[in-house]
């Protein structure tokens, strides 16, 4: 008995040392004279996948920046931090010691909607640190008490909902079941989709939430499969739950087409997958603007790829640069009002790669509006207002269909 | 008659087939962690990370034979595999046991000190996987994907559910068989087997008759490691390979041992089918069932779902629970071998 009892302890602790073991950190201390910038997302965790591009677009404006000589506040550094994406609480210790002991101006980041709102109300605004996220979308967010601290150039959940809602009318959809990754970002959207879609006329005959991590999703979908519907919404990460949903949905033959939000965008996922996801649908903020165009070419030249949220990422350190720059100061709280002027009308369109020019006009005291590369434009308490590309999975590629 | 068999069909495609697969998964690697439990006396948390190394050398070999152009369709290359990736995992549970076990062992150390040694080697392999494969998904089943499809089910029986087999879930349910009947010839037949079952009964006494501990201790690891490649590269190869899903798989796997009654082999076989079954019985919506085998006007509106998906793992505790507080020994009385 008493051995059993043992065990069980040791498995209780084991689950919270699972979360220190991905709570682990990466980057190191710098020295320089010039502002730092914390960048901090999930490194380990359930969209790993997704942040070393991320990361290495932001460090790509940061480069871009000093390379032109046009920064008057002296050399930019960078640090990383790990978010987890899922631990607030090492999120949390991430972000203090970005602000306390690499002591950063600002921070890109966090990237996942939970952490991003922890690391915000425990950090960010008792230290009076502004945050650019670039791919946090919960509905929470554009109305957290921030200080004015906290924007994003990825848009609400919100507004994403509307346009699921619209593709799905628009393909003839009238029935569909939805199943959502359990944490802020997917309970957000899926009360998004579900209410707009409801809207529309539709029914959502089931919604369900998922856990990540697990490697097993059979019973989640034998669940769905018992509602039924014409397709399958699918709130989740393509590393993680929402793939293994969609594996487990095509093998048991539950449901033979998905709709695929942003989080589920990514060329690991037909890849995976194989025939069976041909024909499905889906959604990713992302612009035919010609600046997406020019950051793949860069991303490229740099070494690494477009993914998403790497265009978004590329802009949240922009703006932090060119706010700084516009404000003359590497103070947070000075800088972070000029966040909506150099991202909006009126002034000259920025594209990527175009930062030293940017940081030219602005110290010559003119005007800047801030394209780069997803189509920047802030709007309510600084958020993009939110252009998504409408994706459709054509011989195993996510092929762009339109724009909304 | 048709309805009954769409009931039962339905449930055999949502329930039974994968029940099976999932249980023997769990199964085997339950196994594994009675048999270090039983000899070494310690509950081995590398043991998902032991699995998940086995897969990752699985996962590395059948990239090189596919690229080599080496097959065995329709049967999954990963079989092919299989016996240099159980060899390798064999040498890291040997040199595990050789560097960091055998000094606590030689100290006496208590349990607990051996279970929090052994979390310590977790995170060391877990490390040491990411270090090598990285932290992402790998696919490596190829071959054909089903034995049976749920189109062609329907097309031949002119039922309107499907029942698919995939080929993975086959090969699980016969690989698992197959060993655990090897494992329980040799632990029961051939003289290292009851070697290895005295020493785990009574220490002491098996080595005033002479057996051999360092030898026992050795081959444990070596049963060990081939289970742990084994379960990992089931699981992988019928889900897909990747690192964070084998720290999550422990909760069951230990779940499993422990219901069965730790130590006991035939126990942890019986647990791994028992947590399976239950997580998806419990978790199962069974209204279409119930429209299969009743009347149209007495079909509840809601999915009749005992539990929603979500509460998923809950289910293993609560069964641990009950076998801890009603037969703390577990279903099969364990202890020994």
């Amino acid at each position: 008995m008493n051995k059993n009892v043992l065990i069980l302890v040791g498995v209780a602790a084991l689950a919270g040392l699972a979360y220190i073991f991905v709570a682990g950190e990466k980057g190191g201390m710098q020295t320089a004279e010039g502002p730092k910038i914390g960048i901090i997302l999930g490194y380990t965790g359930p969209i790993e996948s997704l942040t070393p591009d991320m990361a290495m677009g932001a460090e790509l404006a940061i480069a871009e920046a000093n390379n032109s000589g046009n920064f008057a506040l002296g050399e930019v550094t960078s640090v990383r931090a790990d978010s987890t994406c899922i631990d607030s609480a090492a999120a949390t210790a991430a972000a203090e010691r970005l602000v306390t002991s690499d002591k950063v101006n600002a921070i890109m980041g966090a990237d996942c909607s939970g952490v991003t709102t922890a690391i915000l109300e425990n950090v960010a605004v008792p230290n009076g640190v502004m945050m650019v996220s670039p791919s946090a979308t919960s509905p929470a967010l554009s109305t957290v008490a921030d200080n004015d601290l906290f924007f994003r150039t990825a848009p609400s959940d919100a507004r994403q909902g509307e346009v699921v809602a619209e593709i799905l009318k628009d393909k003839g959809y009238k029935t569909a079941a939805m199943t959502y990754t359990n944490n802020d970002y997917g309970k957000g959207l899926a009360d998004s989709i579900k209410s707009n879609f409801e809207a529309n006329g539709g029914t959502i005959t089931i919604s369900t939430a998922h856990e990540d991590g697990k490697g097993d999703y059979g019973a989640e979908v034998a669940a769905l499969a018992q509602a039924g519907g014409e397709i399958l919404i699918v709130a989740g990460y393509l590393d993680q739950g929402g793939k293994g949903i969609i594996q487990a949905s095509l093998d048991a033959d539950a449901f033979n087409m998905f709709y695929l939000p942003d989080g589920m965008i990514g060329d690991a996922l037909p890849a995976a997958i194989g025939a069976g996801l041909n024909g499905s649908i889906g959604d990713v903020p992302g612009t035919d603007s010609p600046g997406a165009a020019k950051f793949a070419e860069m991303a490229t030249a740099g070494g690494f790829t477009a993914g998403p949220f790497a265009p978004e990422s590329y802009d949240g350190a922009a703006l932090i640069l060119l706010a700084m720059q516009a404000a003359n100061s590497t103070d947070s709280e000075v800088f972070k009002s000029k966040v909506m002027d150099v991202a909006n009308a009126p002034g000259e369109k920025i594209f990527p790669g175009d930062l030293g020019k940017a940081l030219k006009l602005i110290s010559e005291g003119k005007d800047v509006d801030y394209v780069g590369a997803s189509a920047v434009e802030l709007v309510g308490a600084g958020e993009s207002a939110g252009n998504y590309a409408e994706i459709e999975i054509k011989g195993g590629k996510n092929v762009t269909v339109g724009y909304r | 008659m048709t309805d009954i068999l769409n009931a039962f069909v339905l449930l055999a495609n949502f329930v039974l087939i994968p029940g099976l697969a999932y249980g023997s998964q769990l199964a085997l690697g339950a196994l594994g962690v009675t048999m270090v439990y039983s000899v070494l006396r310690f509950s081995n948390f590398a043991h998902g990370e032991l699995m998940s190394f086995g897969a990752m050398f699985c996962v590395l070999i059948t990239w090189g034979l596919q690229s080599a152009g080496i097959s065995i369709a329709p049967l999954p290359t990963a079989l092919l595999a299989l016996p240099a990736a159980i060899l390798l995992t064999i040498a890291l549970a040997l040199i595990t046991d050789k560097l960091v076990f055998s000094y606590y062992r030689h100290q006496r150390s208590e349990t607990v000190t051996y279970l929090i040694v052994s979390v310590g080697v977790m995170f060391f392999i877990g490390g040491l996987i990411r270090f090598i494969i990285g932290p992402d998904d790998r696919v490596f089943a190829d071959g054909e994907r089903f034995l049976l499809k749920a189109r062609t089910f329907k097309d031949a029986t002119g039922l309107s559910e499907g029942l698919a087999i995939k080929t993975s879930q086959g090969v699980t349910i016969m690989l698992a068989f197959m060993v655990v009947a090897a494992l329980f010839w040799f632990l029961n037949r051939t003289k290292t087997g009851k070697s290895m079952r005295a020493y785990s009964d009574n220490e002491d006494l098996a080595l005033l008759s002479g057996i051999n501990p360092e030898r026992v201790v050795m081959i444990t690891w070596m049963i060990t490691g081939a289970l742990a490649a084994l379960a990992g590269t089931l699981y992988g190869l019928d889900k897909s390979y990747k690192p964070f899903t084998y720290l999550s798989l422990l909760l069951p796997i230990f779940a499993s041992a422990i219901v069965g009654g730790v130590g006991s082999p035939v126990g942890a076989i019986a647990g791994g089918y028992v947590i399976a079954f239950s997580e998806l019985l419990v978790t199962f919506a069974y209204k279409k069932v119930i429209s299969y085998l009743t009347f149209e006007q007495v079909v509840p509106e809601g999915l009749v779902q005992l539990l929603s998906t979500d509460y998923k793992i809950a289910v293993s505790f609560v069964i641990l629970l009950i076998v801890l507080l009603i037969k703390p020994t577990g279903l099969f009385s364990g202890k020994t071998i």
